[in-house]
């Protein structure tokens, strides 16, 4: 099976050492991961701008770049609802507006491929004991997009209950938004960050040490609203925890 | 919609004061939670649940996509039963026939059953206008039109308001409106109830005409349907002589069978109940028993033009049930009034560009009222997929484009203010075009790393008020993989 990693654009900037934990935890688990250099960014943020013709060459680009491979593991659940929820409707718009099936067809092959981390993880290789180590009170927040758009369910949670050492603490309030949406944080800055507040609070309540969810995205909001309300608690993405092991614990 | 909303300023602008107000934030969390919890409850009840939720959606879309058939079957089926039907394609051609028909009567007062489709055509101030008093009779409605008040809910328009401000309300300004609050009113809710059933009873009693809106009308025997509460909206369609009906055209349903999907969804999907206390229908008049005169006034007003676009026109599909706002972030912390509608919360944000069009401040800000959190749509007993149709408007807004409106086909520029915003995204296109140039600019942010503040200037302030900058890493991703190719050496 040729496995490629969609990191994401804000990964790469961002959080390479996400991209790191992906890649240390699929070759653990004898998964051979690919990096096509030639990615850059699925159109989200483009998309749910109202900058839908913008995300069009975006789309087509991650189509090309990743049609060779058999499965694409992407370590967020926004960009992967991209591909898998709304690269369908892109094709199906550029019909609407009497473009042809051009768009529709070039997408369809990578849509089905595209996993989220977790999914891969539970679906496709069949595991929910990654063999990890991680001995720290965590709690986990569900990101609307993995929870509502591609329906992750419970993996997220029984990959976690799995990892020896660590204590999983219940959320309070966990499928609220954490405010972040995209663009949404700076147009509405006062609602997002109110909505972060009463997240990290939630959070804080919980006493866990790690706010643990599986978008970088969101996690940076937290992480950011965390640091500037002084709160001693870590965001950390869920393929960091995953990739912990004694021998290589997370840096 | 209603004049009391113009000028209204963006909604960022308007939520920036609620979310400080402690107060109210806290009445509008403990009220959505709560309604939140028990609508779950109800929902989980039903094992057909989303069955249900489909045949909904599929009897909306069904009957939006006949709606011409279905409408003037109504008409006949109306006015074979004894009614008036009057078509109205906006806001004042229905005040106009409503303003007249109440003048024909002789009448200078009427009593109202709570109806969103009256509030979206301002009736009320264009009745006062013409010397006709029109008194709310719901509870919540009364509240707000007592206190001068608009209203921020769907369903529970005084959401806003805690039981001390009402009984102040109470006190001060029944007797103007006609009997006054007991002495030493209260604020425990038994006795606030009974101060508004003593002060409504008399208007019950007097009143000659009742308007109304209408949850369902059925096209095959002309019948309408009110769901409610409290009772009152039964005495109003009930006690008057002359009962003047008006209903937007999209909450029309082919039969009665219909109306066995809809009577369960909605009020457990708006109140929590497995059924409402009062469902009051009636099929034009009957000799001896109720109005003796029916008129059903058909609003248009931007329907059509909804209706005309494939992608917003699911909007129409709603039943105004207001699970949506009941589990939305952005709603709990802005409040119903920041969104410049009678409208509020997700369906408005999609509702209200649709029908006003998203030329002023406030209706161009709306479709960003949203987290895309898709929460709503969870909910909504017909699935309409308010997110889909949020990114829809934001694209109408940002790059404009064929719409219609007054039934004639138009093409939207694109709206102001939105110019550099544009040019950002059209350069971060380019450079993710281009993984060379993405490349570069990484490289360039982490070797500056260091000098990099912890708050931005200018707009950047929207983010670094509230919250850190994340810290650039040494390298991205890319480069690491390109020096050890994921290997071990690399670290
Ligand atoms: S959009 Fe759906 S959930 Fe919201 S009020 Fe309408 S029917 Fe209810």
């Amino acid at each position: 099976m040729r496995v490629a990693l969609f990191l994401t654009c804000v990964n790469d900037t961002l959080y390479p050492d996400t991209g790191r934990a992906v890649v240390r935890l699929l070759t653990r688990l004898g998964v051979e991961v690919d990096f096509p250099p030639g990615q850059t960014c699925c159109g989200q943020a483009h998309y749910n701008t109202g900058y839908r013709h913008e995300a069009e060459p975006l789309a087509l680009r991650y189509a090309d770049v990743f049609r060779e491979y058999d499965a694409i593991v992407t370590p967020s659940g926004s960009c992967g609802a991209m591909v898998r929820e709304l690269y369908p409707r892109l094709g199906a718009r550029a019909r609407a507006e009497g473009r042809g099936d051009t768009l529709a067809t070039r997408l369809a092959p990578v849509i089905p491929k595209t996993y989220e981390l977790t999914e891969f993880l539970v679906d496709v290789l069949g595991a929910t004991d990654v063999g990890a180590y991680y001995p720290h009170r965590v709690t986990y927040h569900p990101t609307c997009h993995g929870l509502r758009s591609l329906g992750l369910g419970d993996r997220p949670r029984r990959l976690l209950e799995a990892v020896r050492g660590l204590e999983l603490v219940e959320l309070p309030g966990a499928d609220e938004c954490c405010g972040f949406g995209g663009t949404f944080a700076v147009k509405n800055p006062d609602v997002s960050a109110a909505m972060g507040v009463d997240k990290v609070r939630n959070a804080e309540s919980t006493g866990a040490e790690v706010l643990c969810a599986a978008d970088n995205a969101c996690l940076m909001h937290l992480g950011g609203t965390m640091a500037r309300l002084r709160v001693g608690m870590r965001p950390v993405h869920i393929a960091e925890i995953l990739a912990s092991t004694e021998q290589e614990p997370p840096r | 919609m209603s004049g009391m909303f113009v000028g209204m300023p963006a909604f960022p602008k308007a939520a920036h004061e609620v979310v400080g107000n402690q107060t109210l934030r806290g009445n509008l969390r403990h009220a959505t939670h709560t309604i939140r919890a028990k609508r779950a409850k109800a929902v989980d009840e039903l094992s057909d649940w989303a069955e249900l939720r489909e045949a909904g959606r599929r009897i909306k879309d069904h009957t939006l996509r006949h709606l011409d058939r279905c409408l003037e079957q109504l008409e006949e089926s109306v006015t074979a039963a004894g009614g008036t039907v009057h078509w109205a394609a906006d806001a004042d051609e229905a005040n106009r026939i409503v303003v007249e028909l109440v003048r024909d009567t002789g009448e200078s007062e009427v009593v109202k059953v709570k109806s969103m489709a009256t509030q979206e055509i301002g009736l009320n101030e264009a009745l006062e206008a013409e010397g006709i008093r029109a008194y709310e009779t719901d509870l919540a409605e009364l509240i707000v039109q007592l206190g001068k008040d608009r209203p921020s809910h769907i369903l529970v328009p005084a959401i806003h308001r805690n039981r001390g401000e009402i009984r102040d309300i109470f006190r001060s300004e029944m007797g103007r409106w006609g009997r006054p609050a007991p002495q030493g009113l209260s604020d425990s809710p038994a006795e606030l109830a009974e101060a508004s059933r003593l002060h409504l009873r008399e208007k019950f009693l007097r009143a000659k005409v009742g308007i109304s809106g209408a949850n369902f009308m059925v096209a095959e025997s002309g019948t309408l349907v009110v769901v409610e509460s409290e009772g009152n909206g039964r005495m109003c369609l009930t006690l008057p002589e002359t009962l003047i009906s008006v209903v937007g055209i999209e909450k029309i349903v082919p039969t009665w069978r219909d109306l066995e999907v809809f009577l369960q969804t909605l009020p457990r999907s708006s109140t929590a109940e497995r059924m409402n206390p009062y469902t009051s229908t009636w099929t034009g008049i009957t000799d001896g028993d109720g109005p003796s005169v029916f008129h059903l006034v058909l609003l248009d007003n931007g329907r059509t033009d909804a209706l005309a676009d494939q992608v917003g026109r699911q909007a129409l599909r709603c039943i105004r049930c207001s699970a949506c706002l009941n589990v939305c972030p952005v709603y709990e912390r802005a409040g119903g009034h920041a969104y410049g509608s009678v409208y509020p919360g997700p369906i408005g944000a999609i509702l209200t560009p649709q029908l006003r069009g998203t030329q002023s401040e406030i209706d161009a800000s709306l479709p960003y009222a949203s987290s895309l959190c898709g929460a709503c749509y969870e909910v909504c007993p017909v699935a309409i997929d308010i997110p889909e149709v949020l990114v829809h408007l934001r694209e109408r807004v940002v790059q404009g484009g064929p719409v219609t409106r007054a039934g004639n086909k138009v093409v939207l520029k694109p709206a102001k203010g939105h110019a550099a915003e544009r040019a950002a995204m059209r350069a971060a296109q380019w450079a993710f075009g281009h993984p060379g140039v993405l490349r570069t600019g990484q490289r360039l942010a982490s070797r500056s790393r260091r000098f990099h503040p912890r708050t931005l200037p200018g707009p950047g302030r929207a983010w670094s008020a509230s919250r850190d900058l994340p810290t650039v890493p040494a390298e991205p991703f890319r480069d690491w993989w390109q020096r050890g190719h994921g290997g071990e050496e690399a670290k």
